[in-house]
């Protein structure tokens, strides 16, 4: 049985916003029956881009998240809901009845992801619905996938089969919750979000005293006391590392083309750029906060 | 005289016919039905030998013909000779003969004018009766086209309501998208015209609430009686009639002209409004100005200031205000860059300009090749967000500090390119002494330009070496070759100096070599001509657009002059009002000189302002130094403001009377995507795809609001100009037809098709006749060989085409133009001298009392004013305003420690203040700013003063009443927004919400 699916490649997200304003163009003032109330005009995000930074100084990252309802085929609202207010169809695609799910604010606070939206002046609970109305009139996709500039989100219509498959081969994820829904979204390179970096400069004096970036230093990191790998500081003298936990304890070992080398150790609470590691003249153990 | 019998009696049955022509297209159409019901009148024609002659009397939507003269016809059309009328009298007639006609006086119109209107437009709907346009859909909608600001966009339509908007993705009957073959790779475009957020909210305006849906009168002020110019944007507003309003705009206009004389009546308008050849303000309202007589609000090259006052010295490009050109460089980039420094460059946010996001592809092409991005900015901006690479954080205003260090660490290295030096450019030595400290024994070293920028000098020593060594282009500026950022500041001459110094020494126009951040320079046919809107619509402005260039004759139409030569320059309007008079320096494109002398104002033997014909309503949240427009506002010597405007926003409430305009969605009109022409040749080359637009009359317009050319031929068709305005009742479906024909388009579709479709996209020029690189002929020593129409003919030195419009034909590192101006403004020397800003961390006891600078940039959700506030969808953007306590502020972004300092947290309500205002904001406290800087974005729509315990506050967001309305030097009249200084404190007083009573 061929299902919806959508991706979202997080690494991709501009975070212009295309999507959320074209969720609100489709419901503000439209009425769908059977599959969706109007959306008040203004302070409801149905669909909604939150922003993730990592790092500080002038080593950071951005990540963009798109966050919808999920579809999920374990819902929670689902079971939440009463007299079938909010059901899955056949095709993955989960709908609130406008109707039926008057009063039933229930539904919206079952959510783990916080996707629903209570629509108090009409009483329903209300979630982006993958423009099931649209994909039944014979549109190929939903709008979210059509106005993304950068081809971050991707619709897909597959046996379930396949589409694991999919997640397996390009190591998708999907939002954490702290329960397993079954989703129906799924997401590309989330590790940028919930994973840690390790990032810094390194420099030294050369010998008339002036500070020069050391270029293609190698930097090996130990994350409590196993090696994790080596790379090679850039032109800036530049290294960062990534995928790391939250918590840790680190060690880099730092040689430079010029035969210095230099360690350094501390303990990583979240992102971190170190900042300037500066490689004396001799080999010493440095000691990082 | 076989002929002229066999004409007069052609003539004779045509004239018999017309009535049951017009009751057929009736029945047809209607639009014919609706206007024909719409006026009562007796319209005559004949010949002026007397030889044929016939009248019509329309009653109630009823024709009566009758032969022979009628006493006292309300239209009385005279041709000379039969032939002259038959030519004229057709469904569609050659315009050149029409227009001849008119100006040799070969037809005149006697009677009233606006019957005359009436009639012409009956017999244009007539003509264009059962055109169809839009495209039915499954659900029983219609799909329309229209383009905006952001993109093109399909708008459905269903039960007279507009129901969706969205991209337009390219079909298969469209024509083929080009491919680019670059490092053993092949890359072709999307299909889509991409858009930016700006395109998506537009539903959200046109139905917002703060639609003006009548005209509006002050309920103090009494044209014939008390005015009460010190209550304009305090006063409320009663809704009145057409007639009303117009008797009123009308009157005073004569009122201007015989109580005070030519120069009374002044025009503004906004940089950039909606799409539309024809409604344009270069179109419409200008034709409309012309036919007045008026003041003209003169532009400053406003996002072009340091590229314009600055940096064209060394190279030219005065046609294009300076700003470096771009043919052929994404093609060039892609196969030979191997770096792209971004310097004041978020392409991100501003999207070129109108270009949608069609080019966040291509620098994805880039990012996918291996080609390293850094980005030289106080902000890590949404371009390094997305793409990431090595951030430079710096001080703004202090960018050519860096520049100089760098400069001057290719010459410690000998890292420059010394042949292209030698060959191509002349000063080098002077400035060469200059950068190692000969001239002033200061040696412009990375440690020199430290405590400047804040730039560590290894740094800037790693950039400079990473430059040298590897084929780098310079994104410099928001569109890669100019506009915005670091341009707009007390450094922005000397910075936008540097770029292009930058590039001399590096070898300018060599493979990989180049301006650009993918920004623009895709592979597309530049030679099918359709008009931009610089190219003047349907205004017949020879002088003040550059309609004399292709569009004049392209389509014959009347021209119209404006005789008044008194200019005012919108920035220096408040003290124009409040002083009485100004100088400045205009813009003029047209040489490196033209920039050197000022203009007065008033000029010698004209009148002062005293009505303000304000189109639009942007000042407050784009003008520097805003509070000084509110001012000029209430000034007494103003007797009369009218607004014609789409939104009650910004300074609608400082008028006497508003006009409704409707939104491009209610009203027809065709446009090419991105086509500015004028100052910005082939702006349009930032596109995917070429594509061409009809913007279709979706819903009829809301409420009383008519579009922006029907108010104006209603104005004029009171002073018994209408026929002349709409050139004998050319509606604006007639016009867009006339503009259809003057284009290349009919040689490649038919109108009916075009029509019908909505659009038409242009297909790129097949690969052996690739556009060639910018530059490129200028660095291998032969001809220039790219499609730009400049430099003029008298500016080469040698042959024409050979070399640069530069005194000595090459590229100058110590301009010889400066060094003719330079003793009248020491700021502005010859040498590209570092001379800190003057309102920046070298300000003293300024700096001391407002320690942060304040840096506000093209805002990336909206485009200018026009898609923000209104309660339009953009507010729910949360990095466009944030929702604190029910109100959406304006966002301003500031560094944690700066934050910590100040006890503020993650959306707090803040004050921004100096000594020129204070505006609240929402902080968004985050490492994506350097310490020291705060930065927004401009362009808010919204001005919003309360009254407060700390007196007056902007509640809306408007941080331009915060900058100084100092220009860059004395003779260099560009703003400076991006010298500002600041303090911010948390807002205590967030229940404070009355409006202001001052």
């Amino acid at each position: 049985m061929s299902k919806w699916h959508l991706t979202v490649d997080v690494a991709k997200c501009s975070g212009c916003g295309n999507c959320q304003l074209t969720v609100k163009d489709e419901h503000i003032g439209n009425d769908f029956p059977g599959y969706a109330a109007p959306q008040p005009p203004l302070g409801h995000n149905w669909l909604k881009v939150e922003r993730y930074v990592r790092g500080n100084g002038s080593m950071l990252d951005v990540t963009h998240v798109p966050k919808m309802c999920n579809h999920c085929d374990d819902a929670p609202c689902v079971a939440a809901a009463r007299n079938g207010a909010a059901y899955k169809r056949s095709d993955g695609i989960t709908i609130i009845d406008p109707v039926k799910a008057k009063g039933q604010r229930q539904i919206a606070e079952a959510c783990p992801y916080g996707v629903v939206s209570w629509n108090e002046d009409a009483q329903i609970p209300q979630i982006w619905i993958f423009d099931a109305h649209l994909l039944d009139q014979g549109w190929s996709s939903p709008r979210v996938a059509q106005v993304c500039p950068t081809g971050a989100i991707e619709a897909i219509k597959c046996d379930d089969g396949v589409f694991a498959g999919r997640v397996a081969a390009e190591n998708l994820t999907t939002l954490p919750a702290g329960v397993q829904t079954k989703p129906r979204v799924y997401y590309r390179n989330l590790s940028r979000v919930t994973d840690s970096f390790l990032g810094g400069n390194i420099c030294a004096a050369d010998g008339s005293g002036q500070i020069e970036n050391c270029v293609g230093a190698k930097v090996e990191l130990s994350i409590d006391g196993t090696s994790v790998g080596a790379c090679v500081t850039d032109g800036f003298g530049d290294f960062k590392f990534d995928g790391l936990p939250p918590r840790a304890t680190y060690r880099l070992q730092v040689d430079t083309v010029d035969g210095r080398a230099e360690s350094f150790q501390g303990v990583l609470e979240g992102s971190r750029n170190l900042g300037s590691l500066f490689i004396k003249r001799t080999t010493a153990k440095s000691e990082m906060r | 005289m076989m002929k002229r019998t066999l004409h007069t009696l052609a003539l004779t049955a045509l004239l018999r016919a017309l009535p049951g022509i017009i009751k057929i297209a009736a029945r047809r159409d209607k639009r014919v039905r609706d206007h024909l019901v719409s006026s009562d009148c007796v319209v005559q024609i004949r010949l002026r030998d007397g030889s044929c002659a016939r009248h019509y009397i329309f009653r109630r939507g009823s024709i009566t013909a009758r032969s022979g003269t009628h006493k006292s016809p309300d239209v009385d059309m005279v041709f000379k000779t039969a032939a002259v009328a038959l030519s004229m009298m057709r469904p569609d007639p050659d315009y050149a003969v029409v227009i001849d006609a008119l100006k040799n006086f070969k037809v005149t119109a006697g009677g009233h004018d606006k019957q005359t209107v009436w009639f012409g437009e009956l017999m244009n709907k007539v003509a264009a009766a059962g055109w169809k346009a839009g495209t039915p859909m499954k659900d029983g909608s219609m799909r329309y086209t229209a383009l905006t600001n952001g993109g093109p966009i399909f708008v459905y339509v269903a039960g007279g309501k507009i129901l969706r908007t969205t991209p337009i993705d390219l079909d298969s009957t469209d024509a083929p998208s080009w491919t680019i073959r670059a490092r053993g790779r092949t890359f072709t475009p999307r299909r889509q015209a991409v858009p930016s957020p700006h395109a998506l909210s537009l539903k959200s305006l046109v139905y917002s609430e703060k639609r003006i849906l009548t005209p509006l009168k002050r309920v103090d002020f009494d044209p014939h009686g008390a005015r009460n110019p010190q209550n304009r944007g305090i006063s409320r507003y009663e809704p009145i009639g057409w007639d009303e309003a117009l008797d009123i705009v009308c009157g005073e206009i004569r009122r201007m002209k015989r109580q005070h004389g030519p120069g009374a009546i002044a025009v503004f308008n906004p940089a950039h409004h909606q799409w539309g050849n024809v409604n344009y303000w270069l179109s419409a309202l200008l034709r409309f100005g012309n036919l007045i007589g008026t003041t003209r609000m003169a532009f400053s090259p406003i996002s072009w200031e340091g590229w314009y006052w600055g940096a064209m010295h060394h190279f030219g490009n005065s046609i294009r205000l300076g700003s470096p050109g771009f043919y052929g460089t994404v093609e060039d980039c892609l196969e030979n860059a191997e770096m792209i420094v971004f310097w004041s460059s978020d392409p991100e946010s501003t999207s070129g300009v109108y270009a949608g996001a069609e080019a966040t592809q291509r620098r994805q092409w880039a990012q996918s090749l291996g080609i390293e991005f850094v980005h030289i900015d106080p902000h890590y901006n949404k371009t390094a967000q997305l793409f990431g690479g090595k951030w430079i954080p710096i001080k703004p205003g202090t960018d050519p500090a860096l520049a100089l260090a760098i400069m001057h660490q290719w010459i410690i290295d000998g890292t420059y390119d010394k042949d292209y030096v030698e060959r191509r450019t002349d000063g080098f030595s002077e400035w060469r002494d200059y950068l190692l400290g000969v001239t002033d024994g200061v040696a412009k070293t990375p440690e020199w330009q430290e405590a400047e920028t804040g730039v560590p000098a290894k740094d800037v020593r790693s950039l400079a070496r990473a430059w040298s060594k590897r084929r780098t282009y310079l994104g410099a500026g928001g569109a890669g070759a100019g506009f915005g950022g670091a341009c707009r500041s007390a450094t922005g001459a000397q910075w936008a100096r540097c770029m292009v110094q930058m590039l001399a020494m590096q070898g300018w126009g060599k493979p990989g070599v180049n301006f650009g951040n993918l920004q623009f320079g895709t592979p597309m046919d530049l030679n099918f001509y359709f008009p931009g809107y610089a190219d003047g619509g349907i205004s017949g402005d020879v002088i003040n657009t550059a309609s004399v260039m292709h569009n004049y004759n392209r389509m014959p139409h009347l021209a119209t002059i404006n005789p008044v030569k008194q200019q005012i320059q919108r920035q220096h309007f408040p003290e124009a009002i409040i002083n009485g008079k100004c100088t400045g320096y205009p813009w003029d494109g047209m040489s490196l000189e033209s920039q050197f002398p000022s203009y007065e104002y008033p000029l010698p033997g004209h009148s002062p302002v005293h009505m303000l014909y304000r189109y639009g309503a942007s000042s407050l949240g784009t003008v520097a130094n805003s509070a000084r427009m509110i001012e000029a506002y209430r000034h007494p010597s103003l007797e009369f403001v009218v607004n014609q405007s789409i939104w009650n926003e910004n300074e609608v409430g400082f008028a006497d009377v508003v006009l409704p305009s409707c939104t491009a969605l209610e009203r027809w009109d065709i446009c090419e995507w991105s086509n500015s022409s004028g100052y910005i040749v082939h702006n349009q080359n930032q596109l995917n795809h070429r594509m061409v637009l009809m913007q279709n009359p979706c819903i009829e317009p809301l409420g009383e609001s008519r579009s922006d050319y029907r108010i104006f031929a209603d104005i004029l068709t009171r002073l018994g100009l209408g026929a002349m305005y709409t050139e004998g009742g050319c509606d604006e479906l007639t016009w867009c037809k006339r503009i259809f024909d003057s284009s290349d388009l009919p040689k490649v579709v038919s109108w009916k098709d075009f029509l019908r479709k909505g659009y038409h996209v242009i297909p790129p020029d097949p690969d052996p006749m690739k556009v060639p690189v910018e530059m490129r002929w200028f660095s291998e020593g032969r001809k220039k060989d790219t499609p730009e129409p400049s430099p003029l003919p008298s500016q080469y030195i040698d042959d024409f085409g050979s070399g640069l419009p530069t005194q000595s034909s090459k590229f100058e590192f110590v301009p010889n133009s400066l060094k003719r101006h330079e003793a009248r403004d020491p700021r502005r020397p010859a040498l590209n001298r570092y001379i800190p800003s003057w309102e920046g961390p070298n300000s003293g006891t300024e700096f001391a009392d407002f320690p942060l600078q304040l840096v506000t940039s093209h805002p990336p959700y909206t485009f200018h004013t026009y898609n923000d506030g209104k309660r339009s969808t953009t507010n729910d953007l949360e990095d466009h305003r944030m929702l604190v306590g029910g109100y959406y502020y304006w966002v301003l972004r500031m560094n944690p420690a700066d934050a910590a300092a100040r006890k503020l947290t993650h959306r707090d309500v803040v004050k921004v203040f100096n000594g020129r205002a204070a505006v609240l904001c929402a902080v968004d406290v985050s490492p994506l700013v350097v310490q020291g800087t705060v930065k927004a974005y401009e362009s808010c729509a919204e001005y919003d003063p309360i009254q407060t315990p700390e007196g007056v506050v902007d509640r809306g967001g408007c941080l331009n009443l915060l900058t100084p309305s100092r220009s860059i030097s004395s003779t260099a009249d560009g703003i400076a927004p991006n010298s500002c200084l600041v303090d911010v404190r948390r807002w205590e007083f967030q229940g404070a919400t009355e409006r202001v009573a001052m």
